[in-house]
C-alpha cells in the first residue's frame, strides 16, 4: 500500500504495517472531531513517525497513485478541516 | 485503515477523475498537462525564492535589532560609569523589549527555514515526477493502441496530479506564511525607521543618547577645565619650561627677582608664545609645498 504524507512524499507499506496504523487513525479522527489541536498534533506526529519508520520511501521518479493521503505533520485543525471540506475546484491543477 | 485519511485520498482522486473526464482525447492533452506541470514547477521555484527572500529580510532585521540591543548595552554601561543608574535601567529595559522582538524573529526565521526546505524538497520531487511523466508521455504516444493508452494515461495522470495537488497545497501554505511574515516584517521595518523601537515610551527620540551626550559633554568640559587648572598650577615647573629654557638663563642671573612677580610676568608669556609659534609655522610649510 502506498501512503502519501502531504508535503513530504510517499511511502510504501506492507499490509501488516498498515493494519498497525488503525489505532493512530482513530486517535487523529477523535482529535479532529473534538477540535483538540494538541491531541491532533500528538496523534499526527505518532502516526507519521510510524509510517516513516515502517515504510520505505517511494523514489521521486516513480509515478504512483497513493491509497491513503495524510495531512502534514504540522497541520492545524483548520488545515485538516479544510482538506476534508475542500471544494472541488483548484486543488488539483491540470 | 479508514476514516479521515481515506476521505482525504478520495477527495484527491475525485479531482483527478474530474480532470481526466474533461479530456476528450487524452493523448492530445498529454502535452497540455505536461505544460501545466512545467508551470507548476516554475511556481514552486518562485515559491522557494520568495521564502528565501523573506528569510533574508528577517535575518537583516535581526541584525539591526542586535545592533540596537548592543547600543543600549553600551549606553547602560556608560550611564553606570557616570553613576546614572536610572538611565542604565531605562536602557536595559528597552533592550529587553528588543530581545522580545528578536526571539519572535528567531521563531519566524526557523519557520521560514523549515518552509524553504520543504518547498525545495517538493520542487525536487516534482521535477523528478515531471521528468518521469515526460518519458511516459512519449512512450504512450509512440507505442500503444488507443485502449491501452487510456489506461496508461490514467495511471500517469493520477500519479502526477496527486503530486501536483500536494505541491499546490505546499505553495499555497508557503504563500500564506510569507504573506504573514511580510506584514510583520513591514511593521518592524517601520519601527526601525521611525526610531520608535529605541524609544518604546514614545516621549522623545532616543533620549538616553541625548542625556548621555549631555552628561558626556558636561564632563568633557569639567575635565578640560580641570586639565587647564592643573596646567596652570603646575605652570612654574612644567609648561613654561620649554619656553623659558633659553630665556631664563640669560634673564635670571642678573635680576634675582622675587618669585611672586615672576609668576605674573610668565603668565602672559605663556599665552603669547603659542600664537607667535603658530604664526611662524604656517608660512614656512606652504612655501615648501608650493615651490
Amino acid at each position: 500500500m502506498i501512503v502519501r504524507i502531504l508535503n513530504e512524499g510517499q511511502w510504501r507499506l506492507t499490509d501488516e504495517a498498515v493494519r498497525g496504523l488503525n489505532a493512530f487513525d482513530d486517535a487523529v479522527e477523535k482529535a479532529v472531531s473534538a477540535a483538540d489541536q494538541d491531541q491532533l498534533t500528538r496523534a499526527l506526529h505518532a502516526l507519521l513517525e510510524r509510517i516513516r519508520t515502517t515504510g520505505t520511501p517511494v523514489p521521486d521518479e516513480e509515478l504512483e497513485d497513493s491509497d491513503l493521503i495524510l495531512p502534514a505533520a504540522d497541520s492545524t485543525l483548520a488545515d485538516v478541516q479544510q482538506l476534508l471540506s475542500e471544494s472541488e475546484e483548484g486543488l488539483i491543477p491540470g | 485503515m479508514s476514516g479521515i485519511f481515506q476521505r482525504i485520498s478520495l477527495i484527491f482522486r475525485a479531482k483527478t477523475d474530474k480532470a481526466l473526464d474533461k479530456l476528450e482525447d487524452p493523448r492530445q492533452t498529454l502535452d497540455y498537462s505536461y505544460q501545466r506541470q512545467l508551470e507548476l514547477l516554475q511556481k514552486v521555484r518562485r515559491g522557494v525564492a520568495d521564502v528565501a527572500t523573506s528569510r533574508k529580510r528577517i535575518e537583516l532585521q535581526a541584525n539591526q535589532l542586535n545592533t540596537q540591543a548592543d547600543k543600549l548595552t553600551n549606553q547602560a554601561q556608560k550611564a553606570l560609569e557616570i553613576g546614572r543608574e536610572d538611565l542604565a535601567r531605562e536602557a536595559l529595559t528597552r533592550r529587553s523589549g528588543l530581545q522580545q522582538q528578536l526571539s519572535d524573529l528567531q521563531v519566524q526565521h526557523a519557520q521560514l527555514q523549515g518552509e524553504e526546505e520543504k518547498l525545495t524538497r517538493a520542487s525536487q520531487r516534482l521535477q523528478a515526477k515531471v521528468d518521469a511523466f515526460r518519458t511516459k508521455k512519449e512512450t504512450i504516444k509512440a507505442t500503444y493502441s488507443a485502449a491501452e493508452a487510456q489506461t496508461r494515461i490514467n495511471e500517469a495522470f493520477s500519479g502526477i496530479s496527486e503530486e501536483m495537488g500536494d505541491v499546490g497545497l505546499a505553495i499555497q501554505r508557503a504563500e500564506d506564511k510569507t504573506a504573514q511574515m511580510q506584514a510583520r516584517a513591514g511593521a518592524i521595518d517601520e519601527l526601525l525607521a521611525s526610531g520608535a523601537l529605541e524609544d518604546p515610551t514614545g516621549i522623545a527620540k532616543d533620549d538616553i543618547t541625548l542625556e548621555l551626550e549631555q552628561l558626556a559633554s558636561t564632563s568633557d568640559v569639567e575635565n578640560e577645565l580641570a586639565r587647564m587648572k592643573a596646567e596652570l598650577s603646575a605652570g612654574p615647573g612644567a609648561a613654561p619650561q620649554a619656553i623659558e629654557g633659553q630665556q631664563v638663563p640669560s634673564q635670571q642671573p642678573p635680576t634675582q627677582a622675587p618669585p611672586p612677580p615672576r609668576l605674573d610676568a610668565q603668565s602672559p608669556q605663556e599665552y603669547q608664545a603659542p600664537p607667535s609659534q603658530s604664526q611662524e609655522a604656517p608660512p614656512a610649510q606652504p612655501q615648501g609645498d608650493l615651490r
